[in-house]
């Protein structure tokens, strides 16, 4: 059995008691990684030295109570860590090896002393649902290394469910935290919009990009968050409203929840298989005394070309600063200032940036404002008020994370709005910023894990997390480990 | 107004100060027409009453007092530059 079986609160409880150090938890995560990261490529940095350093002094320190105290965990790699290679995933940012500070999530963290052992692979700036538009090596799936680990936090994802760390951190902008959370079987967490500083995340689409953590357990998610949540002067779009307990909710008891499951997320284009395992989920919540009514968000359809306007957008402004003057890869090719940004820019973003930012550029110039850009966000209105609807009547909404399991590498990438589709049932969530969890509701006949989503009132995670948990409990999915995941 | 022409791609990637060759400008020029084709959907809705979301808390203008802090050192901020001399960064002509 490997120490990483136990919870995150068991492993607290046995470096408190002395029972185990926090040095041979790191060894044992870099083990891990040296054992199957040649073929998952989760990761894009390590720091072992510093990392076994770190270990080492808080072995050696009396009070070892805290939260997360000498927890081995993997940052995603568009959160900006001190002195630590921040790339995104871009060969633009190859050569960004000593950014200047934390973003605030990751000096919540420093405060609470995991130990960071390095950051995650994933889609170039955020920007895909496959990890196949990293800058670097793909990362791949440990359930199938056949399969995609999903996007764009695909290395957070795929590094929990390989063993490799006990927790990580990713961002979701369009479902890019729960997606790959149900292609590798694990707990992602997207907070409400505003929840969770985004300081220091680099920014993708200001509007949707929320921080969140992924784990094997809720519990272990509850844990995370309650550390990483609140409000930051920092960061202007972040809510003052009070933090509470994420751990005092799993309480198991679900008897009279209130659970709509909008019929839009049954329809065509989600698989049998996704359907089958989403009804046995409900009849699992009936079981423990909760009930469900199926409702309508007629306005889903129009989520996707919403969104791919208003995040494109967003991206075409916010990726303005990669120009090639004060830190990235300069091209050398250029002439003078302009001829510089234009190489830099050209030579440095790959082709589902250069797609993105083109769209958002468009949507934005002058003559097709009106058209496209305000449009999408008028009809952001009518899908926020969708959800608004029904989270008065019911505590949460339940229905599938992604239409199908993970897809083959290679499969989709050839045309985009094929790419696109699979982020159909996590989008609407980031459009109306509420939260939402994935957490494993079974397998496909392939073996492939299938994700559940529970979508929750705004700053309402506690109840997202009641219900994930209890489910978690009642069943036994969250037991099963991949071939690569070290053995159970 | 589905079609992205080749002089429309040519005129947005210098907004977005992006170049392509020729065969590129093609490609993005079909792919962005599909993807404008399928968002045009978006007319189907009446959203003649409808105010745009740009946000969804309900927060005003933010501010905090502007005081001044320490943040990096001139040697701190010159640590990622690609080029610099005499302690700034240094980048081509801008002059021809």
């Amino acid at each position: 059995m490997s120490l990483f079986d136990y919870t995150i609160k068991e492993l607290e409880a046995k470096l408190h008691n002395l029972e185990i150090t926090v040095e041979e938890l790191v060894k044992e995560s870099y083990e891990q990684i040296k054992e199957v990261d040649g073929d998952v490529h989760a990761f894009l940095t390590l720091d072992e030295e510093k990392a076994l350093e770190k270990a080492r002094e808080l072995d050696k320190r009396e009070d070892k109570s805290g939260i997360l105290f000498g927890i081995p965990a993997g940052i995603k790699d568009n959160i900006v860590t001190k002195g630590l290679r921040t790339t995104c995933a871009s060969q633009f940012l190859d050569n960004f090896t000593d950014p200047l500070y934390n973003a605030t999530v990751v000096d919540k963290l420093e405060a609470e002393n995991p130990v960071a052992v390095g950051k995650l692979n994933m889609d170039e700036f955020a920007m895909g649902s496959s990890n196949e538009n990293s800058g670097y090596e793909p990362t791949r799936n440990p359930w199938n290394t056949d399969h995609v680990p999903g996007g764009s936090s695909g290395g957070s994802a795929a590094a929990v469910a390989a063993g490799e760390v006990l927790f990580s951190l990713g961002s979701d902008t369009g479902g890019s935290i729960r997606q790959p959370a149900a292609f590798c079987g694990v707990v992602g967490m997207k907070p409400t919009y505003g929840r969770v500083s985004r300081f220091g995340l680099v920014a993708f689409a200001s509007s949707l990009d929320q921080i969140g953590p992924l784990t094997r357990t809720v519990e272990d998610n509850a844990r995370v968050m309650e550390v990483i949540a609140g409000h930051d002067k920092m960061d202007s779009t972040s809510a003052d409203v009070d933090v509470p307990a994420y751990t005092e909710a799993l309480t198991g008891d679900v008897k009279g929840l209130k659970i709509a499951v909008p019929k839009e997320y049954l329809a065509e284009g989600v698989s049998e298989e996704v359907k089958n395992s989403v009804m046995e989920a409900l009849k699992v919540y009936e079981s423990l005394g909760a009930t469900w009514e199926e409702v309508s968000l007629p306005h889903s359809k129009y989520a996707l070309a919403t969104y791919y306007l208003l995040s494109s957008s967003e991206a075409s402004a916010n990726l303005a600063r990669f120009d090639g003057v004060r830190y990235g890869v300069r091209s050398e090719k250029a002439e003078n200032m302009l001829d510089m940004f234009v190489k830099s820019r050209s030579e440095g973003f790959g082709d589902e940036v250069k797609r993105r930012i083109m769209l958002g550029t468009f949507a934005l110039s002058s003559g097709y404002y009106d058209a496209y850009y305000k449009k999408a966000q008028k009809v952001r209105t009518l899908i926020k008020n969708n959800f608004d609807k029904i989270l008065e009547e019911y505590d949460v909404i339940v229905g599938p994370t992604t239409p199908t399991p993970a897809f083959k590498v290679g499969e989709k990438t050839s045309d985009p709005l094929t790419m696109y589709v699979n982020d159909i049932l996590t989008i609407p969530v980031n459009l109306a910023g509420v939260p939402g969890i994935s957490i494993p509701c079974g397998f496909s006949e392939e073996g492939l894990p299938i994700g559940l989503q529970i979508i929750g009132n705004y700053f309402d995670e506690s109840t997202v997390y009641r219900a994930a948990h209890a489910f978690e409990q009642a069943t036994e999915h969250h037991k099963k480990r991949p071939q690569l995941g070290g053995a159970k | 107004m589905a079609e992205i022409s080749k002089e429309q791609v040519k005129h947005v990637a210098n907004l977005a100060r992006l170049e392509f060759d020729d065969e590129a400008v093609e490609q993005m020029a079909n792919e962005l027409s599909a993807i404008i084709e399928y968002a045009e959907q978006l007319n189907e809705l009446d959203t003649e009453n409808v105010k745009p979301t740009t946000h969804v808390l309900d927060l005003k203008n933010v501010m905090r007092k502007d005081e001044p802090k320490k943040w990096i050192t001139q040697e701190e901020a010159l640590k990622n530059a690609p080029d610099q001399k005499d302690g700034q960064i240094r980048v081509p002509s801008i002059l021809e």
